[in-house]
């Protein structure tokens, strides 16, 4: 399979502390990829690196062969890679099917010209964009409660809505952060049903940070394990739960370097 | 009689319960450790414990009186003490000004604890005039404990006092809060660290998905093979 994301000798220090340490990994196209490991190994780090919110020390990021080591988030949003979770993010005064009809980028209805003299074009698009929405708001089963205010939206039903911007952006590659931290069990079902479809359906990967052990044997493979800023192993998670190197990484906890 | 006996702790933040059945029960004067994979309830125990979190269902009784959801300003006054994992020292106060900080609930003289502070952590007396937040992560924490002890307790609630600690500072937090435990004073602490903590433990309780899933001394914890696997998920009823 091809690599989307590749982690080629990553690290990054802050202050006197070396967060990620000459990290290489890779995640390949059409897989769901976990990344796990105990605190303060570094996942986060990475993974912000990744989605380009701070460049890495020293090291290079490709994606699909290119590469984005530096670039901003939008920048990689452009290219096909979005990240979302860290806090689901809406438009509270807006209808969760509103929500859903902001995303897509470039629309003709937003340049005032368009507005004024091509009132055509811009409806056509209008009911395109809607069209879709329709569409993705029963996928992520949200149809029962689609002209509420997002704000009025639970946490988990504010995770799905995102999963569901998600959707509406086509992006190539997502990077999930902590998708259980919150939700309920039927909830996060529902979540994870729409993660594995959109994998299955429309080929899209993830790359995934998250706690709930369960949620990943069930969601990932392959299963990154991260321990003192760089990659321990890599495999399914049903031999990452029996390697005793991995097992004590947890229970012996990972000290953190010097903390300031 | 235990010291503190918490029994089939319901409890969480709005909708979904955090907490779905956990019991702790330690002895005075004893260590007990709280471990587990995150999201397990760990701290959300302590918080319970410490009425900072509403209990729903079971009960907190401490030295033989109930306590549950009590306000934390009652609870000190009955012999709880507590430290949150972060935040917890007052950055531009001096240290002896935070420690001074602790003794609000006093009337009396205060000076022999702060003596007594400064004993358990001598590091503290030579800096007991710089503001704690230039202190490091571990001074910091020696501030936040020592703090806590102004009230002289009888338990001391520790919300993972070692976290973002180096291995050096981690055995010293360690070697004095098993000091602070010989001096008379219960702990019931949360940790990251599970094997060091449980090394320390007379009491160990290994929590998931909100419940005890193990709970034994801390040497019979850390003799069974399951127990370190529980922390990667997989659990008969963690499903």
């Amino acid at each position: 399979m091809p690599t989307i994301i590749d982690v080629k000798a990553v690290s990054k220090r802050f202050g006197n502390v070396l967060a990620v340490d000459h990290c290489s990994l890779s995640v390949e196209k059409g897989t769901i990829t976990g990344l796990i490991g105990p605190n303060g190994a570094g996942k986060t780090t990475l993974f912000n690196m990744v989605a380009g919110a701070f460049p890495p020390s020293s090291g290079r990021i490709l994606l699909d062969g290119e590469d984005v080591t530096g670039l901003k988030a939008h920048e990689l949003f452009g290219r096909g890679l979005l990240r979302t979770f860290q806090i689901a993010q809406d438009f509270s005064n807006m209808t969760a099917i509103e929500n859903l009809m902001m995303v897509p980028a470039g629309q003709t209805g937003e340049s005032l010209f368009s507005a004024c003299f091509r009132r055509g074009a811009v409806m056509a698009q209008e009911a395109e964009v809607r069209r879709r929405a329709e569409e993705v708001i029963d996928v992520i089963r949200l149809g029962h409660v689609k002209n509420e205010r997002a704000g009025n939206l639970s946490g988990g039903q504010k995770k799905l809505l995102e999963l569901g911007r998600v959707m509406m952006a086509k992006p190539r590659v997502v990077l999930l952060d902590e998708i259980a931290a919150g939700v309920n069990r039927t909830l996060l079902n529902d979540l994870a049903a729409v993660v594995q479809r959109l994998n299955r359906e429309e080929g899209l990967t993830f790359f995934v940070i998250e706690h709930d052990m369960d949620l990943i044997a069930r969601l990932c493979d392959p299963v990154i394990v991260m321990a003192a800023g760089s990659v321990m192993m890599q495999g399914p998670m049903a031999q990452i739960r029996n390697d005793p190197e991995v097992i004590e990484a947890y229970f012996g906890g990972s000290p953190a370097a010097e903390a300031s | 009689m235990p010291l503190l006996e918490m029994t089939n702790i319901h409890g969480g933040y709005g909708g979904a319960n955090i907490l779905n059945g956990v019991s702790i029960a330690i002895e005075a004067d004893q260590i007990g450790v709280i471990v587990g994979p995150n999201g397990a309830g760990k701290s959300t125990t302590l918080k319970a414990l410490f009425g900072l979190l509403k209990v729903g269902e079971g009960s907190v009784v401490f030295d033989g009186r109930p306590v549950t959801n009590m306000a934390p300003e009652k609870l000190v006054l009955e012999g709880l003490s507590y430290v949150p994992q972060e935040f917890n020292v007052f950055p531009t106060m001096s240290v002896e000004e935070n420690l001074e900080m602790g003794a609000y609930v006093r009337r009396d003289s205060f000076r022999h604890l702060i003596d007594q502070v400064y004993g358990f952590f001598p590091p503290l007396k030579d800096k007991r005039r710089q503001p704690a937040g230039e202190l490091s992560g571990g001074q910091r924490q020696m501030v936040a404990i020592g703090r806590a002890l102004m009230t002289e307790p009888r338990l001391l609630l520790l919300d993972e006092p070692t976290a973002g600690l180096s291995p050096r500072y981690m055995g010293e937090i360690f070697d004095r809060i098993v000091a602070i435990n010989k001096a008379g004073v219960g702990i019931l602490m949360v940790e990251q660290n599970a094997r060091q903590a449980l090394a320390l433990a007379h009491r160990g309780f290994v929590l998931a998905g909100g419940k005890n899933r193990f709970t034994g001394t801390g040497a019979d914890l850390l003799a069974d093979p399951e127990v370190a696997k529980s922390f990667l998920g997989g659990g008969a009823d963690h499903a």
